[in-house]
């Protein structure tokens, strides 16, 4: 990032580049022409079962007139793909997307122009189709044979002006994902059914308990295992290598029953997870205040406290790596990192190696929702590699360590003021929100993140989570500003300086917690009033897409069905990070003890839908993991470790628990395309709280919504 | 004494530890990575494959109990070039997001349609209900699934 104080202020008629572009603006750097007629496309951004892979083609693809079949899409390397940072927040179509349609753009006008030398006619008559370029008494030339006299190694120009969507024939398309057949036919995709030549199977012993240091071990056990290669240790990191996965596993085995550790740390008491919040020392700071207009008479104060517990990324695949040495200097590891080049920067300072010693490459891994333990395994490959002797080194983690050392999604505490005047309407609204940070991925400046730095005899301090700046959407304060027009408000956050349980980035960061707090409060507040819960939002908002998502989710959803025994619906909306997809949710449920999700309705608005069908599929996909954190999910500990280590001790949504889903997508073609994969988890929270009262008049401000904390609710009202 | 069992239709004679996982002689010796590691304790499905008609969890399922038994892992479902129509149907419903779960889950419904041709929406919940997805792909499949099942039962 620029500094704003040594950049003079472009002059506003001045075009910018696109930041990624900005950051990346060689042309070659983003898209090559192979000569036997394919289109290569290097993105910033990595593939995380969300299908961006597929997305960013469709525009390469609408951009340059090539068919689909046509693009190879490369995967993120150090070694030569832009450096877009890490792939998060909903944003790699606005800027993934945006850079390779601005740099297609530019390339087509630089093929056409280059072609009509060829041709000798003007680019105005010019055609292209599937990248051959035609003009007028069938002379035509293609991307292929004007590769070698268009030079790409140039930086990106300013001011390119793209087709209009009406010029665009894939984008708006639902094609299908490429990546899908391998997925279904077994074929191997993952960096878990990779296998390179000559590797070797490393495991990492961690301590059960929290932060527990090693006091004795004996190797004897382990060293008695077939296959075994080395046993490394550095201070508290100790792992094995071995020629087999079997033998790996044995030897880590071994290992452990000999292993003593300390104490560990202590960990807060998991019942009153959202007092202890309050208590522990933070950084505070006024997210946003804004003063009425006129002094306004206020005639009473309602306030709500609300919480949402540690949640975990809970992967499919425990985290994978694979990690070879050359010489003693230089490294290459592969890995299911969001953000390669972060990465590289954390491994440069833990191995103190210049950065362009190490290659950091991307393979796919199993959806990870966050920041969860993809970087970390990374080094411990690279740490047990060292002892390979040049060959590589695969590393799993283990289901428990996954659920139980990876950094888990923050626990939040919102509490939330309305002043009202005496009419009963809101005159001031105040909303202060405490957690700890909700991002400690790689890539700060002074310290790596990764938790085998932590256990090294020389060990880098455990860095306590930071929050992300406001311009990038905030951390445990996203969201917390209200989209609603109130006369006033004052919002702030407390970021914890201790951190017993880690935390990390978890998908929409503090905005689940944030919009459930506001989603519900307003549900209160429109229940005090007697007013319908539509009404109330549409009546405090002014944004007309807001409106018609409300809108549009309560008309498909028949609001307000008649009330039925047992059967509750609720509201919920939210705009991701107040600058993104906007979503609002109407949710069914049905129950008493047990709350089962009957249906969601959701209407969303991401601007341009590049892929429809993927728009809808991350949607969907966000509304029942939302449904599964709402209604299940909670990290347990006892006063010294991680107890849900398991599925069984940590369950989620199943089949028979998952509810219908019905999601209409207001086409925007004309409005900049918006990430879809975190808009929903909010909204669907505070629906499904807002219907649990509808059906029951128990107001549950506590999540998860359990039997026990529907109890627990009703013995409070 | 090497144990023998029938892998995706071909005889398969195997030297190894008896009480190794499936799953481990699957990936490891074998090569078959389409059964997925997720939690190796029987609680996800990822590594779901048939033995017989069955959906097993391969990660808890020692070598010796597959001894002359038929086991079935997603390569040998079928291919791109003759796919079951369980593979059709999740590409044309595209039917999953991050796709770890998804070769356990298309084992399940194989078991599924073999033991029941027509089953409804709630048959085919029960029977994936001991299959986990993270990423909430789950109505997808079922859909996908009975389309699967619709096509199969067109003569």
């Amino acid at each position: 990032m620029t500094s704003p104080a040594t950049t003079p202020a472009p002059s506003p008629a001045a075009p910018k580049l696109l930041p990624s572009l900005a950051a990346n603006p060689m042309l070659s750097s983003w898209i090559k022409f192979a000569p036997e007629g394919h289109v290569i496309v290097s993105p910033g951004k990595v593939e995380i079962g969300q299908g961006i892979v597929t997305a960013l083609a469709q525009i390469a693809a609408d951009e340059l007139d090539v068919d689909l079949a046509r693009v190879q899409m490369v995967r993120t390397t150090t070694a030569g793909s832009p450096n877009e940072g890490v792939t998060s927040g909903s944003l790699s179509v606005q800027h993934s997307g945006r850079a390779i349609r601005q740099a297609c753009a530019e390339i087509r006008q630089m093929f056409l122009t280059a072609a009509s030398d060829r041709l000798g006619v003007g680019t105005e008559v010019l055609a292209v189709s599937d990248g051959t370029i035609s003009g007028p008494g069938n002379v035509q030339t293609s991307y292929w044979e004007l590769a070698a006299d268009v030079a790409l190694d140039r930086p990106a120009t300013p001011g390119i002006v793209p087709k209009s969507p009406d010029q665009r024939a894939l984008a708006g398309e639902s094609v299908q994902r490429l990546d899908v057949p391998d997925k279904v036919f077994g074929r191997p995709r993952f960096i878990q059914d990779t296998k390179l030549p000559g590797m070797l199977h490393g495991r990492v012993m961690r301590p059960e308990l929290a932060a527990a240091t090693l006091t004795s071990l004996n190797e004897d056990g382990a060293r008695a295992v077939a296959g075994l290669v080395a046993i490394v240790r550095d201070g508290n990191f100790v792992g094995v290598v071995s020629e087999t996965e079997a033998g790996a596993e044995a030897a880590l085995k071994a290992l452990r029953k000999s292993a003593a550790w300390s104490p560990g740390e202590a960990l807060p008491d998991e019942n009153h997870v959202s007092d202890w919040l309050k208590t522990q020392p933070a950084e505070s700071s006024v997210i946003s205040s804004k003063a009425a207009s006129q002094p306004i008479e206020t005639t009473q104060t309602i306030r709500r406290q609300y919480s949402r517990p540690y949640i975990a990324h809970g992967s499919i695949a425990p985290s994978c790596a694979m990690a070879q040495w050359t010489g003693d200097d230089r490294v290459r590891v592969w890995t299911h990192s969001q953000g390669v080049y972060l990465l590289r920067s954390d491994l440069s300072m833990v191995l103190k190696l210049p950065p362009d010693h190490i290659t950091v490459e991307h393979m796919e891994g199993a959806g990870c929702y966050g920041h969860n333990a993809a970087d970390d395994v990374a080094l411990d490959a690279i740490l047990l590699a060292k002892a390979a002797g040049g060959r590589p080194v695969r590393v799993l983690w283990s289901r428990a360590d996954e659920m139980s050392h990876a950094p888990f999604g923050a626990a939040m505490r919102m509490e939330v003021e309305a002043d009202l005047d005496a009419q009963g309407e809101i005159v001031a609204w105040r909303h202060t929100v405490w957690s700890n940070g909700h991002s400690a991925r790689p890539g700060r400046p002074d310290m790596p993140g990764l938790l085998a730095g932590t256990e090294l005899a020389k060990p880098f301090p455990r860095s306590i989570s930071g929050n992300p700046p406001a311009a990038n959407g905030g951390g445990g304060d996203r969201n917390s500003v209200p989209l609603y027009d109130f006369p006033s408000w004052h919002i702030e956050s407390h970021r914890l300086l201790t951190m017993p349980v880690r935390t990390s980035a978890l998908r929409t960061l503090g905005a689940q917690g944030n919009v459930f707090a506001i989603e519900s409060f307003l549900d209160e507040l429109a229940a005090e009033r007697g007013e319908d819960p539509v009404e109330f939002r549409l009546r405090h908002m002014k944004d007309p897409r807001a409106r018609d998502v409300i809108s549009a989710a309560a008309k498909r959803a028949n609001w307000k069905p008649a009330p039925r025994d047992g059967v509750g619906y609720g509201i919920g909306f939210a705009r991701y990070k107040n600058t993104g997809a906007y979503c609002a949710v109407v949710a069914e449920i049905e129950g008493a003890e047990d709350i089962s999700v009957k249906r969601l309705t959701l209407a969303v608005d991401v601007g341009e839908a590049i892929n429809p069908d993927g728009v809808i599929n991350q949607i969907e996909g966000g509304a029942i993991q939302a449904t599964s954190w709402v209604l299940k999910e909670r990290v347990r500990f006892d006063s010294t470790r991680i107890t849900s280590n398991s599925w069984s001790e940590y369950p989620i949504l199943r089949f028979t628990e998952v509810p219908e889903v019905d999601i209409e997508i207001i086409p925007r073609p004309d409005m900049e395309p918006l990430g879809a994969g975190e808009a929903a988890h909010g909204p669907v929270a505070a629906a499904i709280a807002n219907a649990v009262y509808d059906a029951l008049g128990v107001r549950v401000r506590d999540l998860p919504i359990t039997r026990d904390s529907l109890i627990a609710a009703m013995e409070l009202s | 004494m090497p144990i023998h069992f029938r892998l995706n239709g071909v005889e398969t004679d195997i030297d190894a530890d008896p009480d190794a996982s499936l799953l481990s002689i699957l990936r490891g010796q074998l090569g078959m990575i389409g059964p997925h590691f997720g939690c190796g304790a029987n609680e996800c499905g990822a590594c779901n494959v048939l033995i017989g008609d069955h959906a097993v969890a391969s990660c808890d399922t020692p070598l010796w109990s597959v001894a002359d038994k038929d086991v079935t892992t997603i390569e040998g479902l079928g291919n791109p070039e003759a796919p079951h129509p369980l593979q059709r149907a999740f590409i044309a419903e595209q039917a999953l997001q991050c796709g770890y779960c998804v070769s356990g889950i298309l084992m399940s419904a194989a078991a599924l349609l073999r033991q029941n041709p027509n089953p409804t929406n709630t048959d085919v919940r029960n029977a994936l209900d001991r299959n986990l997805c993270r990423c909430g792909s789950h109505n997808r499949m079922v859909r996908a699934i009975l389309r699967a099942a619709a096509e199969m039962q067109t003569p």
